[in-house]
């Protein structure tokens, strides 16, 4: 429908992208311009920040109002009923040609990787692999069941201290203490769960966030039981029956290990969305009130999503803590909570392969790219904004199942 | 102990306003608030500092700067609204819940690179008044420059919102978005008067409290914030005068219980606070609470 498109005028345009960058050009200029040292009181005028500035707000403004328009035109086709098309992405990852090949090579790599890289890079990966397994647990909650939880990081921080307590105090193994951990996130999950689940959507974020910081702060101010900031060291390693491994073969081993737990991860999540729960979960995210009526317990299949999510970060926290060896409050602020948001956002809520991709980009790429490490939280926050405006369905947006009503029967036709 | 509380709830009432505001018109927990108090603080300090190297008297330092904070405040919370929020009007409420957790991420960054993550000594900008003198050793002048400019500010804004035009058009705009429109509101131009309106406050909060406690750095806003938003829930958000008796209410809890509990746990405090009330009284003290219709 060509006649629907809306005129687009150079100078306008042009207008439009100035004024915008005039306008931060005032807006940062005490920030980012002036830099007072308030000790020697001198001042640092920095006008090469404005005139970037300038031109940077001159050129993004542009790209701004293109993809809004484009955002606009998409709805409008969608509302006119012309049906979604799959994406490129999507339809690549759906072809059985291109799939069993890529997954075999996937494999190959993921199996060999500690060998063909140090132990250094092994490390990262290590990480990494944990931000897959802590995504894809929240990925339960927000993504799935539709309950923003802001303070995941909390059964995080519970199944971290609670190998570093149990191993320092009581010489408790990993393999012992895994499923404790797991236990223990899955108590305080449903612990914290059954009062705030009655709340409205965003009531929930805010609680769970100030639940988390509570779980903060009193881990850095009862010296007593948690050694307060100073933290825990010298947490053991898992062990491999008894053997003893050094620095290099250890974490080769939690690697290893790390795989496996996210293979598990996968295959529940998985078998999860599909099952009665799952669904469950889904429509309670789509509308709580039509749930209801169908039959769903509300409070039950909340508490369950909640539950899980936080076994898993449960787990997660005793997988950290036995791969650093040292645990301390500031590995658990609001920040990291932030950070997995982020993958599940950037995941495309609810999409398991979404999430873990989201995971491996947004942990891998500030270790790689040192220079751009110092900017990561401002791109983060930057990229949670442009992907709820542009792009709410995520990098790979996950297909609904669609099921339709064919009506056949004699009253169907006049 | 008392006054302490007093001091510290104006200021939590002065934020909350924002949040209450904004929420009551279009339903939003404007994450990134708290992010706005701290640039207005961070405003303040720096035209404060260049002003007094070019060597200007306190009061126009004080008025400068003062004034340069309301209106840079003003003009991020108005450009905030514009790119995070305005794009996501109808989208569903945590989608412009998480894009108001990215502005705060963002916010607080921003400030961080560009300027320092070191806490900044914030000078004395609050002057001390003579005639007060006789009374200090009952409420410090600078504490009473607090209270009062929070009570004006309360008025005005209660005046502002019952009796004019434009507090009109943003009441309506609260009860029914759609109606006003048809009856006439410019609906965009009023959520962005409540977006200036409610970062100006914020900005004044953040200047009274930076120089009253002496120093500030990026993330001053994140604590701020949440208690700020506790404030608004308690007092009942939606509701102006709820933000104030909220605000009062949180000050004093918290300095009495850091007074008689503990000061190690000062912010757990106000945490527990808002769980507990969210658990048992979500619609707060003066609110109203609303069955969800089909």
């Amino acid at each position: 429908m060509p006649a629907h498109r809306p005129r687009i005028s150079i100078v306008s345009e042009l207008r439009q992208s100035l004024v915008a960058s005039v306008w931060f050009m005032f807006l940062t200029f005490p920030i980012m311009v002036i830099r007072v040292n308030t000790i020697e009181n001198t001042i640092e005028w920095r006008w090469r920040n404005m005139v970037l500035i300038g031109l940077g707000t001159f050129f993004l403004s542009f790209i701004w109002r293109f993809f809004l328009r484009r955002r606009e035109a998409g709805r409008k086709k969608a509302e006119g009923g012309e049906t979604q098309r799959l994406t490129l992405t999507r339809r690549i990852i759906a072809a059985r040609e291109v799939r069993r090949p890529s997954l075999v090579a996937v494999g190959a790599f993921v199996l060999l990787f500690p060998f063909l890289f140090s132990t250094y890079q092994t490390n990262i990966m290590i990480t990494a692999l944990i931000y897959v397994m802590l995504g894809l647990g929240l990925n339960i909650v927000v993504g799935v069941a539709g309950l923003l939880d802001l303070g995941y990081v909390a059964f995080y921080a519970v199944g971290a201290y609670a190998y570093a307590l149990l191993n320092h105090h009581y010489g408790l193994g990993f393999y012992s203490v895994l499923p404790l951990g797991a236990l223990l996130g899955l108590t305080f999950g449903v612990l914290l769960g059954f009062p705030v689940l009655r709340l409205r959507g965003d009531y929930l974020a805010i609680v769970t966030l100030g639940f988390g910081e509570i779980i903060r702060l009193i881990l850095e101010n009862w010296n007593e039981f948690s050694q307060g900031p100073s933290g825990i060291a010298g947490i053991d390693r898992p062990g491999l029956f008894g053997l003893d491994l050094d620095l290099d073969l250890a974490m080769k081993y939690l690697y290893y290990l790390m795989v496996v737990m996210v293979l598990f991860t996968i295959f529940v999540v998985n078998r999860l969305q599909n099952s009665r729960i799952g669904r469950a979960w889904l429509a309670l995210r789509e509308d709580e009130i039509a749930c209801q009526a169908m039959g769903i317990d509300k409070h039950k299949t909340k508490l369950t999503a909640f539950g899980l999510g936080a076994t898993w970060a449960g787990m997660a926290g005793v997988i950290f803590a036995a791969k650093t060896t040292f645990v301390n409050p500031a590995s658990f602020t609001f920040m990291e909570s932030a950070i997995i948001l982020s993958i599940v956002v950037m995941g495309g809520m609810g999409s398991i392969v979404g999430v873990t991709l989201a995971a491996f980009v947004l942990m891998l790429l500030p270790e790689y790219l040192r220079a751009f490490s110092e900017y990561r939280m401002l791109l983060f926050g930057a990229c949670l904004v442009l992907m709820m405006v542009f792009r709410p369905g995520g990098l790979i947006q996950k297909v609904q199942r669609h099921y339709e009503f064919h009506d056949q029967g004699p009253a169907g036709r006049d | 102990m008392f006054l302490g509380g007093l001091t510290r709830g104006s200021i939590y009432a002065l934020i909350a306003l924002g949040y209450t505001m904004v929420y009551g018109i279009i339903e939003l927990i404007n994450f990134a608030h708290g992010e706005i108090y701290m640039i207005g603080a961070f405003t303040a300090l720096i035209i404060a500092s260049v002003l007094t190297v070019y060597g200007l008297n306190a009061l126009a330092v004080l008025v400068l700067a003062a004034g340069a904070a309301v209106i840079y405040s003003a003009a991020y919370g108005f450009t905030m609204e514009k790119i995070a929020y305005k794009p996501l009007r109808r989208a569903p409420r945590l989608s412009a819940l998480i894009s108001a957790i990215g502005m705060s991420i963002f916010l607080q960054n921003y400030v961080l690179l560009a300027q320092t993550s070191d806490f900044l000594p914030f000078p004395a900008l609050i002057p001390e008044l003579k005639f007060w003198r006789p009374y200090s050793h009952l409420i410090s002048s600078a504490e009473l420059v607090i209270v009062v400019t929070t009570i004006a500010a309360m008025v005005g804004l209660n005046i502002l919102i019952k009796f004019t035009k434009m507090g009109k058009a943003m009441r309506a705009t609260a009860q029914d978005k759609d109606m006003a429109l048809l009856l006439g509101v410019n609906v965009n131009r009023v959520i962005s008067q409540t977006f200036i309106i409610g970062s100006s406050m914020a900005a004044l909060g953040g200047i009274l409290i930076a120089s009253h406690v002496g120093q500030i750095n990026f993330y001053i806003g994140f604590i701020a914030g949440i208690k700020a938003f506790t404030a608004a829930v308690l007092g009942g958000i939606g509701s102006v005068p709820g933000a104030a008796l909220g605000g009062l209410v949180l000050g004093l809890t918290e300095s009495f219980a850091t007074g008689y509990v503990s000061s190690d746990y000062e912010d757990v405090f106000a945490f527990i606070l808002l769980v507990l009330i969210l658990i048992f009284r979500p619609e707060g003290i003066l609110g109203r609470s609303t069955a969800q219709k089909v």
